[in-house]
């Protein structure tokens, strides 16, 4: 038996929204399926799961908050008898699943027909007092004090201390996603788009948040695009439109590369000290229609081939923008690209995603005066610019990184 | 002219406590110990040993095996103008004098209107640790930090074993020190510049932020490496020497406690009763909403102190609990 919590989406997500479950009690899951759709202020996420067996329980009712690490489901290995638990009703607590017989038991769920509801009993009436809920849930005296000073019930919060007690930190968080939840109203029920004041809030949180913890330093190098531009219009010309490649797929390509031998860009800045990515999972910064911009992963960079990236590429933008991106796009890139295209400014100098490290911006590829072997020549260039967080790298290796991706980028051949 | 910084030394808590003596004796005509085998055997921990020869007969003098008999000698010397140091040879066998220290150290001063003083100091042996079986390892100080009129002191550093004693021997009071077994042989630096303690605080051994641990006697080594160990772990104990059981130093728990929001207490004695129990309800009484989850105790098992090392070993209070303990009341963060 195994829990599935709720995915961290994003440095500064305290807790999602279950929209909706995709799978049951009972349903069988392998690794890679979306079991859920979680709403995040930064939209709707499509939820993968990384274990294989069946679903056991539902923990969360569909339109439940749940704070991070919060469990969602219950996972039995496939090959056992499972135990099936229906799922809650909207909002009712977990553990209550008898048919109620007793005062104080879960409220009948709105669709379920119910024949004493023409005529409250006391227990009805005793429940509407006193929800269940609040007969089941430990609040920690100190938690129960904080609540009361922030105006919050804590009978309604998930618990993360001992017993699951909620804790003053629960009810400091609760508090905390409640004032960014008043900042806007929303639809109960979303789409699976993004809603852009939303995404606003969440990108105006994520930046300052930069800003403000993260000392950057920014280098610059030039890059003579001449030789990936000319070996990518040979490959190209013998491909038909949908498997030709884009010069992203070779600045990311490039990237993944030179990650490779200066890896310290690849990672986090936690708890005070560096932690390296556990694979070259690059975020690719997508610009939002309608507003807003979204960088989630492509994974293990530097092990595809180029076709593999330019699909995977395709893939990611369409589903960005169209809102069906997975949880684990989310959670893990460990160093992110932002390629302004061809109608982009010259170059970007970027603000880190938070607690990645370093971010890599490539401008607009444009053909300028050029010096090769003492001759002024016409040239494709392109400004790469990186910014990265001086607690974890210094300038020194940041000229490595920025001179191998140059380099790279000279023997597309090779990417 | 400079003058001359002196060194800290290295002693035993065992050397300790004789220095106390040795210290009491010298400056203190009135001073003298008294107690089974404490003269010409040295003192059934060594604690003594030597002092028959340097004090002579009058002042290191051995008794009969009669606890009740020289206890209440002891009283009537302090009540008489003496400043008696009794020994017991461990906190079992002070069962016997239990009368005499309820019904007469305590309410003298009480029944006389304050007339008369009791400026008696008993020290004795308490804990479990070394094989002595269930008649000479239980740990009593927390019955005794049940009585009004009693002042109940439990060294657990070398320097509170070197220092405490004088301060009881000044107090008017009837003072018992308990000096755990386990601790005799344990070493410490000692400041030369600390030329006493008080005995009327707790003390913060170790600051953290996560839980408090109050513990005290031979429990606070345990708490100070379980926190050693959890601090690897990114939870950070606050340990808290209570060093007096009685009258409890609430200003320094409360002040911790309020801080952590999270308490557990290391006891030596059994749970039922117990001296945690007993700072169990005062914090709940007094600091109910500041507590972000329950109060843990860690005691003894409740049973004799068996004598088979392993068994013992599971009778008490181990470093690994505390850690466990610690780690689920914390939570992984």
């Amino acid at each position: 038996m195994s829990d599935f919590l709720m995915p961290s989406l994003g440095a500064d997500m305290e807790r999602g929204k279950l929209v909706e479950w995709l799978v049951k009690p009972g349903s069988e899951v392998k690794k890679g399926d979306v079991i859920a759709i979680v709403e995040t202020h930064k939209g709707a996420f499509e939820v993968d799961i990384f274990e294989e067996g069946v679903i056991s329980e539902l923990c969360a009712g569909e339109g439940q908050e749940v704070p991070v690490g919060g469990v969602l489901a219950r996972l039995m290995p496939s090959n056992s008898v499972p135990a099936i638990v229906p799922p809650p009703g909207p909002m009712a607590p977990t553990a209550v699943v008898k048919a109620p017989e007793v005062a104080l038991a879960a409220p009948p769920s709105p669709g379920a027909p119910s024949a004493s509801a023409k005529s409250p009993t006391v227990a009805q009436k005793v429940s509407s007092i006193s929800p269940a809920s609040r007969a089941r849930a430990k609040v920690t005296p100190a938690a129960g004090r904080r609540a009361a000073e922030l105006e919050i019930d804590p009978y309604t919060l998930k618990g993360t201390g001992i017993y699951g007690s909620v804790t003053i930190a629960d009810v400091e968080r609760a508090s905390a996603s409640q004032v960014s939840r008043e900042a806007s109203a929303r639809p109960t029920r979303p789409g699976r788009g993004f809603d852009p004041l939303q995404m606003r809030q969440a990108i105006a949180a994520a930046m300052s948040r930069s800003k403000r913890e993260i000392p950057h330093y920014y280098l610059t190098t030039t890059i003579d695009m001449g030789p990936s531009l000319s070996w990518l219009e040979t490959f190209n010309t013998e491909r038909p439109p949908d498997q030709r490649l884009l010069p992203a797929t070779l600045f990311l390509k490039a990237t993944a590369l030179a990650l490779r031998e200066v890896p310290q860009f690849n990672g986090f800045w936690e708890n005070g000290r560096f932690r390296p990515g556990s694979g070259i999972h690059i975020g690719w910064a997508v610009s939002l229609r309608g507003g807003g911009l979204i960088a989630p992963a492509v994974h293990d960079v530097d092990t595809m081939t180029l076709s593999e990236l330019m699909s995977a590429l395709r893939d990611l933008v369409a589903r960005a923008r169209g809102g069906g991106l997975r949880s684990s796009e989310m959670t893990n890139p460990s160093f992110t690209v932002t390629s302004l295209g061809e109608r982009g400014a010259d170059s970007v100098i970027g603000v880190i995603y938070p607690p990645q490290v370093a971010t890599l911006g490539f401008g607009r590829i444009a053909v300028r005066p050029w010096v090769i072997d003492d001759k002024v020549t016409a040239r494709p260039i392109v400004v790469s610019s990186l910014a990265a967080d001086h607690r974890a790298s210094d300038g020194h290796a940041g000229g490595l990184f920025l001179a191998a991706v140059d380099r790279l980028l000279q023997e597309p051949v090779k990417l | 002219m400079n003058s001359p910084v002196a060194k800290p030394v290295r002693m035993s808590y065992r050397e300790a406590c004789r220095q106390a003596i040795r210290d009491a004796l010298t400056n203190d005509p009135r001073t003298f110990l008294m107690g089974e085998d404490v003269g010409l055997y040295g003192g059934c921990y060594a604690v003594t040993k030597g002092l028959l020869d340097e004090f002579g007969p009058s002042r290191i003098r051995d008794t009969p095996l009669a606890e009740s008999a020289f206890v209440g000698a002891g009283i009537g010397a302090a009540v008489a103008g003496m400043r008696p140091i009794v020994e017991i040879m461990t906190c079992n066998f002070s069962l016997l004098a239990l009368d005499q220290i309820l019904n007469n150290a305590t309410s003298i001063a009480h029944m006389s209107g304050g007339q008369f003083a009791v400026p008696l100091v008993i020290r004795m042996a308490t804990g479990a640790g070394r094989q002595l079986a269930a008649q000479h390892s239980h740990s009593l100080e927390g019955w005794y930090a049940h009585i009004p009129g009693l002042k109940v002191l439990a060294p657990g550093t070398v320097e509170d074993a070197r220092h405490m004693l004088g301060s009881a021997l000044a107090d008017p009071n009837p003072v018992l020190i308990f000096e755990h077994i386990v601790l005799y042989n344990a070493e410490d630096e000692l400041d030369p510049a600390v030329a006493s303690v008080d005995i009327g605080s707790a003390k913060i051994r170790r600051p953290g932020r996560d839980v408090s641990v109050l513990t005290y006697g031979n429990s606070l080594p345990k708490a100070l490496a379980a926190a050693e160990t959890l601090a690897k772990e990114g939870i950070e104990a606050e340990v808290v020497d209570l060093r007096v059981l009685r009258p409890l130093d609430n200003a320094t728990i409360f002040e911790s406690v309020t801080r952590t929001r999270r308490c557990i207490i290391v006891d030596e004695g059994w749970k039922s009763g117990s001296i945690s129990a007993e700072i169990a309800a005062r914090l709940s009484e007094d600091l109910f909403f500041e507590l972000d989850g329950p109060i843990r105790r860690i005691c003894s098992r409740e049973v004799p102190i068996p004598y088979s090392r392993h068994m013992e070993e599971a009778a008490l209070p181990q470093t690994s609990a505390i850690i466990e303990t610690a780690r689920i009341l914390v939570g992984s963060r």
